[in-house]
């Protein structure tokens, strides 16, 4: 095991360290002159040299990203050109958005997908596993952005129970709060759910014709207890680590989730610095959110190695 | 996804038998056809704006209403289902054919230096999801349906080259490319006449599914202003229009999202059946 961790972690690594790299040459060596991007076409060629200067832009390009590389892990991620304020500080800030967001929709998408999954497998093949797995091509059908438009619709400009948008930060307290991101969050939980149903239901489907459900049958267990003691314990792990290798998709979401609902989170903060030409912001949360994604997938990685020790052979 | 390499389909079993492949072909097939019907004919010109007739209602007039300029939304509609299309088709052929082309090879180059470069750059890829590619892409070049397209298909790249490396390799594992070996076939031979034939079904199985994530992407990113720019009609950006005049006319908000859905709900129905049809044991499996 000590060797599988070891070689999974170098692995991490190199991929952290191409990640930044690639990230590095597409946002600050291809576009020539990242100053020149940031301040637009009608900058003059006195400002450029100014924030060229300001931003340590002028000085030879594996001088910056070593230099950058250093910021990242020590945590500086230098000043955002836009809001003349630490990086660290602003990306700090819009993870109170983002971060609850995220759990709130991986909770929301697993507490109706896994016991949709679970009816459907345990009673294939009847109209309960029918009207799930067509209520689940619905959800990976249905975008979640134009969802999350039709819930504003429904229960904020119609019935007026929850905000359209924005969020009044989590000093107006909790319920303001996760009243905010309830609706985005079941937008963004409306694909995860019904990929989570389906792979429950495979995940249980199988489990279903393992040789321990006999047994606990023969012992006298009711097909109930049968189910929610053996069956669904042991169909939850690969159910675990497929939601982990979906958490790309949750990223993706984020960005487009937020600007729905005018969320000041990272994935808004990403679409305003691109709009801004705020190319240094964009390149820590690039690399921020693509570093989320990669370990991410490490850690699914080391859950399957430690739930099937053939993996760590590998 | 089907585990196994594709299975032939049978002699004599009809595709018609499938309901998710003549309901998801169904869909595909209208939506295809009101593609095609709007490169030369639209009930109005989809990018003619009518201010005094802006946000109507459906009428015989203007079957879906009309938007904040007056635009015609059926209209728009149907331009939009061309533009949706025409993204997918051109990420989706870019993935399978760099993805296709990097999963024979580094299947053909089983456990050497090569294999296993190609592999790693796949994982690699993947810590870019599509959005994020774009974010990118347009951060360097602007917005733009282009620079969407190149961002949905390196997203579909690895997708197609791990899948066609592991239905590769169970192809070069089987006899009878050891007999075509044997023979004196080159490896470049064995994988044109054997292993791209035999892996053809779950090619393009995939490709339906990433057809409608592709769709999806798009979507996604014209309605951030990242895909297709106006005036353009594009499914995302109706969207990303109609959520301002969502109290005035709320059915602007729901023909665009709706067209999204169908047509990702037909793709996805596609490559199931195309799916059951292709290896029957899945569909055994699944029932």
């Amino acid at each position: 095991m000590p060797a599988f961790v070891l070689r999974r972690v170098l692995g991490l690594l190199a991929t952290l360290a191409a990640t930044a790299l690639i990230v590095f040459i597409v946002l600050e060596i291809l576009p020539g002159d990242p100053a020149a991007v940031m301040m637009g076409v009608n900058a003059t060629p006195e400002t450029i040299a100014a924030v060229r200067l300001e931003y340590g832009l002028d000085q030879p390009a594996a001088v910056r990203f070593v230099h950058w590389i250093g910021g990242l892990l020590r945590g500086d991620l230098g000043n955002s050109y836009t809001y003349k304020v630490p990086i660290s500080g602003l990306i700090a800030e819009r993870a109170q958005v983002t971060l609850p967001l995220a759990v709130m929709a991986v909770l929301t998408a697993s507490s109706i997908g896994i016991p949709l999954g679970v009816v459907a497998a345990a009673r294939a093949n009847t109209r309960w596993d029918a009207a799930v797995m067509a209520l689940s091509q619905i959800g990976l059908a249905v975008p979640n952005f134009w969802f999350g438009i039709l819930l504003v619709l429904t229960f904020a400009v119609t019935l007026g129970w929850f905000p359209s948008g924005g969020f009044p930060g989590w000093g107006a307290g909790l319920w303001p709060g996760v009243q905010a991101l309830l609706l985005p969050a079941l937008a963004l939980a409306l694909p995860q759910g019904a990929i989570i149903a389906r792979l429950t239901r495979s995940a249980v489907l199988e489990a279903l014709q393992e040789d321990y459900v006999r047994t606990a049958r023969a012992k006298g267990l009711t097909w109930r207890q049968t189910l929610t003691r053996h069956v669904v314990r042991n169909a939850m792990p690969p159910v675990v680590t497929i939601l982990g290798l979906q958490f790309s998709v949750l990223v993706a979401g984020a960005i487009i989730i937020e600007n729905v609902f005018s969320l000041p989170g990272l994935g808004r903060l990403m679409f305003q610095s691109i709009a801004q030409h705020d190319i240094i912001v964009v390149k820590d949360l690039v690399v921020l959110f693509a570093g989320l994604v990669v370990t991410m997938n490490f850690i699914v990685d080391l859950a399957y190695g430690w739930i099937d020790p053939r993996l760590r052979k590998t | 996804m089907a585990g196994g390499v594709a299975a032939a389909p049978r002699a004599g079993r009809s595709p018609w038998r499938h309901p998710s492949f003549v309901i998801g072909g169904a869909i595909v097939g209208c939506i295809v056809v009101v593609a095609l019907v709007s490169l030369v004919w639209t009930p109005w010109p989809a990018t003619k704006m009518n201010i005094p007739h802006k946000l109507l209602g459906p009428s015989a007039e203007h079957w879906l209403g009309t938007d904040h300029f007056g635009r015609d939304v059926a209209s728009m509609l149907m331009v939009g289902a061309r533009n949706s299309l025409a993204v997918g088709f051109v990420a989706v052929g870019i993935g399978m054919l760099f993805g296709v082309t990097l999963g024979t090879l580094s299947a053909a180059k089983s456990g050497t230096w090569l294999d296993e470069a190609i592999m790693r750059s796949a994982d690699f890829t993947f810590a870019f999801p599509a959005v994020l590619s774009a974010v990118m892409i347009t951060a360097l070049l602007g917005p733009g349906v282009v620079n969407a397209i190149i961002a949905i298909g390196i997203y579909n790249i690895p997708v197609f080259a791990r899948l066609t490396r592991s239905g590769a390799l169970q192809v070069w594992a089987k006899d009878f490319t050891l007999a075509a070996r044997a023979a004196g076939k080159t490896t470049v031979q064995i994988t044109l006449r054997h292993v791209i034939p035999n892996i053809g079904g779950l090619i393009i199985v995939q490709g339906t599914v990433q057809f409608a994530t592709a769709i999806l992407a798009e979507a996604g990113l014209s309605y951030l202003g990242l895909g297709t720019q106006p005036p353009n009609p594009s499914w995302g950006r109706m969207l990303f229009e109609a959520q301002t005049y969502m109290q005035r006319q709320p059915l602007l908000a729901v023909f665009p999202g709706l067209s999204i859905a169908l047509a990702v709900l037909g793709c996805n129905l596609l490559g199931d059946g195309l799916r059951d049809i292709f290896d029957p044991r899945v569909a055994r499996s699944r029932a």
